[in-house]
């Protein structure tokens, strides 16, 4: 664990040194380009954590274990927090950019925004439940209902006509120079570190007060 | 604002949510500690016969 911390800390401050000082500044947007070296890897982490939460949803349904309950939670609580950075970050270079917060017009963002909505109503419904089995059931059904919105919301871009948030990846492969696309790879990879150790690091915490109530229960 | 200021922010809101995320995982990572001791005295008062 403080090897993979240290390597997510270590990748986050490459990215950001190849950020800043190794890519050239954009010749349409300037120095307001730049977040979209954090913006869209912290995208795609929001919507890999939300797969993953699925995922193991999926296995919980099916497999009956246990353990995919806790993973599934950490998952999409993961997921939910890499969301609203990608609306917060998303939203200021909206500003930056275009000259607004927020465009109830475009797809890309209100899509986004749904799938955000959807997963953080997941905690309501677990925390409204008494924990146990149909609890455990009930939200892998929920996260697995979900995951049925990250391709929607990956492709509106790709499928809508008039719009103004730049499209990066295309069928012709991604839409960037040498330099900026060694760049975003090295943020993508950092933030996926980082997401990762992050996920460990909860998931550990979890099972660690999950073991000492039990072990409170056969002390007291 | 300026654009430079935009990046900040946007940099910033990742860089403080990141330390929010681990002050709270830190704090209950304390508590844990302090269950954990509680727990080993009460399994050593038992063995103890107290």
């Amino acid at each position: 664990m403080p090897a993979l911390a240290a390597l997510a800390a270590g990748l986050v401050g490459i990215a950001i040194v190849f950020a800043f000082f190794v890519a050239p500044e954009d010749a349409d947007q300037g120095i307001s380009q730049r977040i979209f070296y954090f913006h869209v890897p912290i995208a795609l982490t929001a919507y890999a954590c939300f797969a993953l939460g699925a995922l193991k949803g999926l296995l919980l349904l099916w497999r009956k274990e246990e353990r995919y309950d806790l993973e599934s939670y950490v998952a999409i609580h993961q997921g939910t927090i890499f969301g609203s950075l990608t609306l917060l970050t998303g939203s200021i270079w909206a500003k930056a950019s275009w000259g607004h917060w927020w465009l109830w017009s475009e797809n890309q963002l209100v899509l986004f925004l749904v799938l955000f909505l959807f997963y953080s109503a997941y905690f309501m419904l677990r925390f409204s439940i008494e924990e146990g089995p149909r609890r455990a059931n009930i939200s892998a059904v929920y996260a697995l209902f979900g995951v049925v919105l990250i391709p929607v919301s990956f492709l509106a871009i790709r499928l809508a006509e008039n719009i103004i948030h730049p499209t990066v990846f295309t069928r012709d492969g991604p839409q960037m120079t040498g330099i900026i696309f060694l760049t975003f790879c090295i943020a993508w990879l950092a933030i996926s570190v980082l997401a990762y150790a992050l996920y460990r690091l909860e998931l550990l915490g979890k099972r660690l007060d999950s073991n000492l109530r039990e072990l409170r229960e056969l002390l007291t | 604002m300026s654009q430079g200021e935009y990046v900040a922010a946007a940099y910033g809101v990742v860089f403080v949510a990141l330390l929010v995320y681990v002050a709270i995982i830190a704090a209950k990572l304390a508590r844990l500690e302090r269950e954990t001791a509680a727990l080993a005295e009460l399994a050593r008062n038992r063995r103890s016969g107290v």
